[in-house]
């Protein structure tokens, strides 16, 4: 075992990388939860946004095309669960279920033929000087623009809420649904519209995985991200800095499990491969003290009635 | 433009109808899935719904039907509990792996030993396992307040490192040349959970489903625990003002469901399987939520879901030989069916009128 | 003069009931307009249509003389309407500003909206902090809010829902001045309430709804309170009686309860202390959401206590579960029917079992009797004319009234030693109001304790025996009921809560 192999800028660097996915999708969840609404299917959204990124990044040649085809494609799948849950009124946790299993499905169908293929790579941003310089420019400068994206969104999510008025309407309709329409606000639309957004930043965070993080297309490969995610919101108490917070522990419990894995440690590999689920969960516990702050329609079915 | 109108009854003909609507959507949009991929949609229907029951090697495929129905509709029942009353345990999968691995893990201590007592021990352990597996969430959320549906899901993960785990090292087949996996309790008469009817695919855990299915029966209709866990379902408040302790609700729903699930997958690696396998667990702790609500909670449902269900994986496998049709497409042929349920399920509490002049509603 | 609003020949049917029917009456500028009438009746129905929440099937509606049919409630604030609604309108975890920049237009920045609230609250006499959460203010706060929200639009027509149910007699008062300003200054109002002394003290014209038609329209100072309310009801009322008794033994005590609220916005209850006999009726008074439902909470065993703190014909039971009291003979009502005190999906015999599996021998060896619940529930039915086409009917399907009968009669007929009831009466017609008040006077005559929670003060009056009230969690001093003032039963409540009167 070397210990020393484990480098701390690097560690820093790609934990970085490593919370990215989870962090994207976690916030198009949150938006979704703020209005009111449990979308538990961002596993299914996220592994179809993995493959639609890579199929199409493959195809064309273009990160980008593939990054804005895993948003289509996530989107495009939420909106199964936005007719269920708006319109037909389904049960939100059965509905997301249903989600994820499809989306599994899905995305396995999609993905015959683009096993084992490597995908074009997604240009880091590299500015002269700056990324070259020690420590700082790996953390701060030597990243691919989803990160810086990521982190932008952060940011974008948090002014919105607090300072949009469109965010305080999404707020009020998750808030109470019953008192939003009857100040005539469209709460089935502004629940949509946010349910498509959730599921256009799990494909982003789903085609982080495929086309960045492994980059190359395999089964399953989200392996719980989306259910990380979800579970995220909660520690944050829905409030999108914590997001960022949960996401780079979860990022950094991650690399670090890596690192030692890749060290050589004592520990065998199953019991390290699965401390980031057990680290999710006793994060969940402890987070589980402040609850107050969940949307107070969250979850439940709205059908107006005037 | 259509809208939808609450009945002030819930409707019990779309009770039973919703279900049979979703399968009959779901043959029509798979079928196009199909004859998207390029097969003969009517050709990959019949093998997926036909050829198992009627076809020419039915007699092999028939059996399978309660090989593979059995542990869905065992597994489902329990969850359909704590479905019921709101209670969302949907990490059977990884109960069912602890389930199979404390049995197999009985057993295998016994082994070379020969005893009658060996098989019930294995089946109380397996219960244990899983139900133990089930109570973590169900201790965190009495305890804490803890999401179970995200505490009981991340155990699933770390389920499956736990049966990798122990493939590997623990339970590895000493003289197995090094392979992962157990020794093949087939092959150890004590702890075999052989065919109670030769050629019926008749099983212990078979038998232990159709009693769950009676069981759960009794409870929801008869019995005031049962009424308690409908009654959380429909209106907690209600629940708690009738005196149910919704502590020992959760612990009783996860706890039994964790029960259901930990003895399906040991009579699964008994019986059908054999040994404890990285790869051992196929998703049925998953497929198993479908089941329960194509089954609309109901045991009865469950157990025709169970069986439908386990149809599709049999006829999925034979259209996959015969005819190339990927495992995937019926993995999402699966998923459609509960989408489907859950969209036609409105018209249960639901009148879809037309018309969108006026707005729905009761007069205040 | 041009009518401010004029309306029509307005018709609106639902499914099985006409809600409206061909109503039509003007509203002056600067005129204060009751529409009265019971639940029921068609009122809200008739705002909801002013409003643009609900289509009108026929009929026309002008605007200072141009046609006013509002789509949505946009359209409607547009055209200077304003609405302060009963319930069901307040974002409980937003602030004060940010709940009425919801109910803007183009709301402007936060800091200068805050500003606008603290102007015009001052100016009608309604102080309020734009920054408190409204989830932390009292019923009175929290209607302030609203009609700040709606003062902020300059309307030329504000309408108020029911707007004293939440208010001590002080409070209304307060509230009375209000109105009456926005008077002066031209506003005028629809003002909807089933109070006659009230719209007698306030409105200008009256228009008196009955199953949805209008059957009179006029002048509430020329006209009695009688005529006013034979001419809502349309038939003579059956007034409660009840015998004389002497009350007997301590039933229920409870000694020094303290509990905090289970819900976040909800209200402790600080040192309750008070004993009901048996033969008796107390009556509880106080304003929404000081500890009412807390205190039935405690009562019903939902929400445990020190053991000591509840005590039944001498046990302790404060610290036990529901199933135990009801079994010692202590039976409770909460105020919500749908969802709380029945499940609205289930049928009316699961309903029976929900309560009464104890006392009728419906549950026995943990195995439920169906036969036994219902014909429970078919003797509720009968016994509390509750209509229904039958007993397997789901609770959503009954009416308010008649859902509200059979909650009632279940726990009646299961003969308590103790029955506490929350609200029993609210939302009901006036048929069956009576019908819910008397069989709890008999069951005091028969020899139980009774305890009736209530914002109605005629209710308390006409069935207490005693009478306190709750004030943000405690209770204040009980009283006999016999001979207390308006003015005494306000302090009772809390006063004005400190609100200061309007500076008009």
């Amino acid at each position: 075992m070397d210990l020393s192999a484990i480098n701390p800028v690097l560690l820093i660097a790609s934990l970085m990388v490593a919370a990215t996915a989870v962090m994207i999708a976690a916030i198009g969840e949150l938006i979704v939860e703020r209005a009111g609404v449990l979308n538990l299917g961002v596993e299914g959204m996220m592994i179809t946004g993995a493959i639609c990124g890579f199929a199409v990044a493959v195809q064309t040649g273009s990160p980008t095309a593939g990054f804005i085809a895993a948003a289509a494609g996530g989107a495009a799948l939420s909106m199964l669960f936005a007719f269920l849950t708006q319109f037909a009124l389904a049960n939100q946790v059965a509905s997301g279920l249903a989600l994820t299993l499809f989306g599994l499905g899905l995305s396995a169908l999609l993905g015959q033929g683009y096993q084992g293929i490597k995908p074009p790579s997604t240009p880091r941003l590299d500015i002269p000087v700056l990324s070259d310089l020690p420590w700082v420019g790996r953390i701060v400068f030597g990243h691919d623009l989803m990160v810086y994206f990521g982190l932008a969104l952060v940011a974008a999510t948090w002014a919105f809420l607090k300072y949009a008025r469109a965010g305080l309407v999404l707020r009020a309709v998750g808030e109470n649904h019953d008192a939003a329409h009857a100040l005539g606000y469209k709460v089935v639309r502004i629940r949509v519209l946010a349910i498509a957004f959730g599921g256009a930043m799990a494909g982003l965070g789903g085609a982080y995985i495929s086309l960045v993080r492994v980059p190359q297309w395999t089964e399953g490969m989200t392996a719980g991200i989306g259910w990380i995610a979800l579970a995220l919101v909660v520690f944050a108490s829905w409030k999108p800095w914590r997001v960022l917070l949960g996401a780079y522990l979860f990022g950094g419990v991650t690399v670090l499990q890596l690192n030692l894995q890749a060290a050589g440690i004592a520990i065998p590999v199953e019991y390290l491969s699965m401390s980031p689920y057990i680290i999710t969960i006793v994060v969940l516990v402890i987070m589980s003290a402040d609850k107050s702050r969940a949307p107070a329609s969250l979850g439940r079915i709205f059908h107006a009635t005037h | 433009m259509l809208r939808l109108e609450k009945r002030r009854q819930p409707s019990r003909a779309f009770a039973w109808a919703t279900p049979v609507l979703a399968v009959v959507a779901t043959m029509i949009f798979g079928g196009l899935l199909f004859a998207a991929l390029g097969k003969d949609p009517l050709v990959a229907i019949r093998t997926i719904f036909w050829d198992p029951l009627f076809g020419q090697h039915a007699f092999y495929y028939r059996p399978q039907l309660l090989v593979k129905g059995g542990p869905l509709i065992l597994i489902a029942i329990g969850l359909s509990l704590g479905f019921r009353a709101g209670i969302w345990n949907i990490g059977a999968e990884g109960q069912y792996i602890l389930g199979a691995i404390c049995g197999a893990g009985v057993g295998l201590a016994f082994y070379p030993m020969e005893g009658w007592f060996i098989f019930p021990l294995m089946v109380i352990a397996g219960a244990l396992g899983g139900l133990v597996w089930a109570m973590i969430p169900g201790l965190l959320k009495v305890k804490f307040g803890t999401n179970e549906i995200l505490v009981s899901l991340m155990l699933v993960y770390v389920a499956e490192q736990l049966l990798a785990s122990v493939s590997l090292g623990l339970l590895k087949n000493p003289q197995g040349f090094g392979f992962p996996g157990s020794r093949n309790l087939q092959q150890y008469d004590s702890a075999h959970n052989a065919e109670l009817i030769a050629g019926t695919g008749m099983h212990w855990g078979v038998a232990a489903a159709f009693i769950a299915v009676i069981f759960a029966y009794i409870l929801l209709t008869r019995h005031q625990l049962g009424y308690h866990i409908r009654l959380t379902g429909e209106a907690p408040r209600a629940a708690r003002f009738a005196g149910v302790s919704p502590t020992r609700l959760v612990l009783f729903c996860l706890g039994i469901s964790g029960a259901c699930a930990g003895l399906a997958g040991m009579f699964e690696v008994s019986g059908p399987a054999g040994q404890v396998t990285i790869d051992f667990n196929t998703g049925y702790g998953f497929t198993a939520i479908i089941v329960a609500f194509l089954g609309r909670l109901h045991p009865v449902g469950i157990l025709l879901a169970g069986l439908l269900m386990a149809l599709t994986y049999i006829g999925g496998e034979i259209a996959q030989s015969g005819l190339g049709l990927p495992a995937a497409a019926i993995q999402m042929f699966q998923g459609m069916l509960l989408f489907f349920l859950l969209a036609v399920d409105v018209l249960t509490g639901y009148r879809l009128r037309l018309g969108g002049a006026t707005k729905e509603g009761e007069a205040a | 003069m041009t009518a401010l609003l004029s309306i029509r020949g307005l018709t609106k049917a639902y499914p099985g009931v006409v809600a409206n029917d061909d109503v039509s009456f003007d509203i002056q500028p600067g005129e204060v307009h009751a529409l009265l009438g019971e639940n029921g009746a068609g009122k809200s129905t008739l705002v909801k249509m002013i409003y643009g929440l609900v289509k009108p099937d026929s009929g026309e509606m002008t605007m200072t003389g141009q046609p006013f049919a509002p789509g949505e409630p946009k359209a409607a604030r547009a055209a200077g309407v304003a609405m302060v609604f009963q319930h069901f309108s307040l974002f409980d975890a937003l602030n004060v500003a940010e709940n009425i920049a919801l109910g803007m237009a183009e709301p402007p920045a936060m800091r200068d909206l805050a500003a606008r609230i603290r102007e015009v609250s001052d100016q009608y006499g309604l102080p309020l902090d734009p920054w408190r959460v409204v989830g932390d203010l009292s019923a009175g706060e929290r209607q302030r809010v609203e009609i700040i929200r709606c003062l902020l639009q300059d309307p030329k027509l504000l309408i108020m829902d029911e707007p004293t149910s939440v208010l001590t007699p002080q409070e209304v008062e307060i509230l009375f001045e209000t109105l009456r300003k926005l008077k002066a200054e031209g506003t005028s109002i629809l003002y909807i309430s089933h109070k006659l002394e009230e719209i007698r003290a306030l409105c200008d014209e009256a228009t008196i709804l009955r199953l949805g038609r209008k059957v009179a329209t006029c002048t509430p100072r020329d006209t009695t309170a009688r005529e006013m309310a034979e001419l809502m009801v349309g038939a003579e009322l059956h007034v409660p009686t009840r015998d004389t008794r002497a009350p007997g033994a301590v039933r229920l005590a409870l000694k020094d309860l303290s509990v905090p609220s289970p819900s976040q916005f909800g209200t402790a209850l600080k040192g309750i202390s008070f004993e009901v006999r048996a033969g008796e009726v107390l009556g509880l008074a106080g304003v929404a959401g000081n500890g009412q439902d807390e205190l039935l909470g405690v009562l019903s065993g939902e929400i445990r206590a020190g053991a000591g703190m509840v005590v039944l014909d001498g046990t302790p039971v404060g610290a036990t579960g529901p199933a135990i009291r009801r079994r010692m003979g202590l039976l409770t009502a909460p105020e919500e029917r749908l969802g709380h005190a029945a499940a609205p999906d289930m049928s009316l015999t699961e309903n029976a079992a929900l309560t009464g599996a104890e006392r009728r021998g419906i549950a026995s060896a943990g195995f439920l009797n169906w036969g036994r619940a219902r014909s429970f529930a078919r003797e509720i039915i009968d016994r509390f004319d509750v209509r229904t086409p039958g007993t397997e009917n789901a609770a959503r399907s009954l009416s308010g009234g008649n859902l509200q009968k059979f909650v009632i009669g279940r726990e009646v007929l299961q003969d308590p030693q103790v029955l506490v009831v929350n609200q029993p009466t609210w939302g009901v017609d006036a048929a069956a109001a009576a019908t819910i008040r008397q069989a709890i006077l008999d069951l005091a005559t028969g020899g139980a304790a009774v305890v009736v929670i209530s914002q109605d003060l005629d209710e308390l009056m006409e069935v207490s025996d005693r009478f306190a009230a709750l004030n943000e969690g405690r209770l204040s001093d009980i009283r006999p009921a016999q001979g207390l003032s308006v003015e005494e039963i306000g302090l009772m409540m809390g006063g004005s809560h400190g609100m200061e009167v309007a500076h008009v």
